[in-house]
């Protein structure tokens, strides 16, 4: 075990300077340097400080120095189309916005979607289930923003329930999350239906009945410990689908996420922007997977996870 | 009894797909002639914003803030966001057989390296990576194509197809790797039968199931995945229109308090909603029929 999470945190800077490689690959030498010969006029303020900052007198400097810079001040430079910004500071801003909705809608997801999914196994072909899994299907069949937008037009124009836009208090975190929230609810319903199904039918699950205990007992307490496997496993992709539905869901709530400077960023081919989110994102989330790995080990008491490196 | 309700859903939801499928080629005659009513973007500037009427063909959607037809839109966006599914779904196919194959069967370092790469693209958000090769290769297409729509267009099938393999990978390389210890393929290497004669005459019939079905899922996902692009405004160019870049053209008229223009937005949701609808009905019916296990996974 304690081999296992040495090795993954090995891997971790490994994966991220790969990632920042595809990164670079991608953004930056394909549309040239920021110093010249581009669509996009740098300006004289930012190009100052570029050379400042990187000794980039010219562009084969500033590439050698620029991954140093990362690594050794966790500086990323100055954003090249928000004046006076630098990616530090838009990150510092943004960032905490986007995690908290993102973590915010996978909880609810994550209660509401396996709440259905064992309703759904317990009632199996009733009203009930059919219901949560039509529920599930129209989930996963609708573009978020268009959810967004329903929601918007029912519990804020309509009831007048909650804001429809803006960013400070609980409330305003609401109508984004569950906007945000449905798809990955709508899977970990089918998976927790489908495994829920599949427990139940074990050998252990008689026994625990036929013993004399609750049923309650044994559906949260046996059964679903075991059903909520392949959920937990599901976690790290909902994640990264809940980190980039954000973006969407941002901009019609009006939400300061990272969402908004991302797309603001390649649009203006922010080349340094760019780089610093798709880099803070992927950690993100590679931090995150790893503790879900570590997590199912937890749980799960028959999983050994080995080593990897065969 | 089972069976039956696999093929019933298969059989409905292929149908509904051919009908829209078929009714926006059939129509491109008309959504493409630019002297038509119904080309997508034939100006009408005397009647922007009208809703629905039953007595003009061509307003039976109503029409579009510049006062093109919106029913003509639809039709010419269907064709637009399904080429892109389809298109995705044939990439997706492609690379992930591919990659699946190679990792599943030759094993040891290879198997190690591809798998790594999976991960690590699985790690990444997908709209980042898709945006990522949209910057990338947007530029030089465009040189090589002559035409920024056309670059645009072949980006969007590029960049869409091009992250969505990795599901397909992990499942034909799990496929594979309990196929290759059967007796079969193991008496056709030991007959002498060259490798990609293996590959593609004894492991590729056994993976056609995985393949069909996952094939089925990226259609929606891709379709998806369009719109949130387009939304964002990093999709297709004006004025091509596909349902997502409708649906979120419309969105914001159409959650106007006032003076709401709702047919901006429900005709082509609801187009939409219920292809997605349509192709994941087909996608599940088909696991269902495939998987052993069926009777615990039927949805």
């Amino acid at each position: 075990m304690t081999r296992f999470i040495a090795w993954r945190i090995v891997q971790l800077p490994l994966i991220l300077a790969v990632v920042y490689l595809i990164t670079f690959a991608l953004v930056w030498l394909a549309p040239g340097s920021p110093y010249g010969n581009n669509d996009r006029a740098l300006s004289e303020a930012a190009k100052n400080d570029l050379k400042a900052r990187f000794h980039g007198e010219n562009w084969e400097a500033f590439l050698a120095y620029y991954p140093w810079r990362i690594v050794a001040h966790g500086d990323f430079g100055p954003s090249l189309s928000y004046e006076g910004w630098s990616v530090n500071d838009v990150l510092s801003s943004a960032l905490p916005v986007s995690i908290s909705l993102g973590l915010f809608s996978i909880l609810i997801a994550l209660l509401c979607g396996c709440a259905a999914g064992v309703t759904a196994a317990l009632h199996r072909g009733g009203i009930l289930d059919l219901l949560s899994l039509s529920a599930a299907l129209i989930g996963i069949s609708l573009p978020p923003f268009v959810v967004a937008g329903m929601l918007i037009v029912i519990f804020s124009d309509g009831l007048h329930w909650l804001p429809s836009g803006g960013w400070g208090q609980f409330r305003h975190m609401i109508l984004p999350a569950v906007a945000l929230a449905l798809m990955p609810m709508a899977y970990i319903a089918r998976l927790t239906r489908v495994s829920m199904l599949d427990t139940l039918g074990h050998d252990f699950v008689r026994t625990a009945r036929a013993k004399g205990l609750p049923k309650r007992t044994v559906v949260w307490k046996h059964a679903f410990r075991t059903a909520f496997l392949p959920v937990f496993t599901y976690l790290g992709p909902a994640t990264a689908y809940a980190m980039t539905g954000s973006f969407v869901v941002e901009t019609v709530f009006n939400i300061p996420g990272l969402g908004q400077h991302f797309v603001n960023g390649v649009k203006n081919r922010d080349q340094t922007l760019i780089l610093g989110t798709v880099l803070v994102y992927a950690a993100f989330l590679l931090v995150l997977n790893l503790l879900v790995d570590i997590g199912y080990a937890l749980i799960d008491p028959r999983i050994e996870i080995t080593a990897r490196p065969e | 009894m089972k069976g039956e309700f696999h093929r019933g859903r298969i059989r409905f939801g292929g149908l509904i797909l051919l009908l829209l499928l078929g009714t926006c080629i059939v129509t491109l005659p008309w959504t493409l002639r630019s002297s038509s009513n119904f080309y997508y973007d034939h100006q009408h500037t005397d009647s922007a914003l009208l809703p629905p009427q039953m007595n003009t063909t061509w307003m039976w959607f109503g029409t579009s803030k510049l006062g093109q037809s919106l029913l003509g839109q639809c039709l010419a966006g269907g064709v637009i966001s399904l080429t892109i599914g389809l298109a995705a779904a044939a990439i997706s196919v492609f690379l992930g057989v591919t990659v699946g194959i190679l990792a599943g069967y030759r094993g040891g370092w290879l198997d190690s390296l591809l798998m790594r790469i999976v991960d690590i693209l699985y790690a990444l958000p997908y709209i980042l990576l898709v945006i990522l090769f949209k910057i990338a290769m947007e530029k030089p297409l465009e040189k090589m194509l002559g035409s920024s729509a056309a670059a645009n267009l072949v980006v969007l099938f590029l960049s869409i197809g091009l992250v969505s393999w990795l599901t397909m990978a992990r499942v034909i390389r799990g496929q594979v790797l309990s196929l290759r210890t059967l007796p079969f393929i193991e008496a056709a290497r030991a007959a002498g039968v060259p490798q990609y004669r293996i590959f593609l005459r004894h492991l590729l019939p056994n993976l056609i199931g995985p393949i069909t079905v996952y094939a089925t899922l990226t259609v929606p996902q891709a379709i998806l995945q369009e719109s949130l692009l387009s939304f964002l405004g990093i999709g297709i160019q004006k004025p091509m229109p596909t349902w997502g870049s409708l649906a979120s053209d419309g969105l914001g008229l159409a959650l106007a308090p006032v003076a709401s223009c709702w047919w901006l937005l429900v005709f082509p949701c609801t187009l939409l909603g219920v292809t997605l609808l349509a192709l994941n009905f087909v996608g599940d019916g088909l696991r269902d029929a495939f998987d052993p296990k069926a009777e615990a996974s039927h949805i």
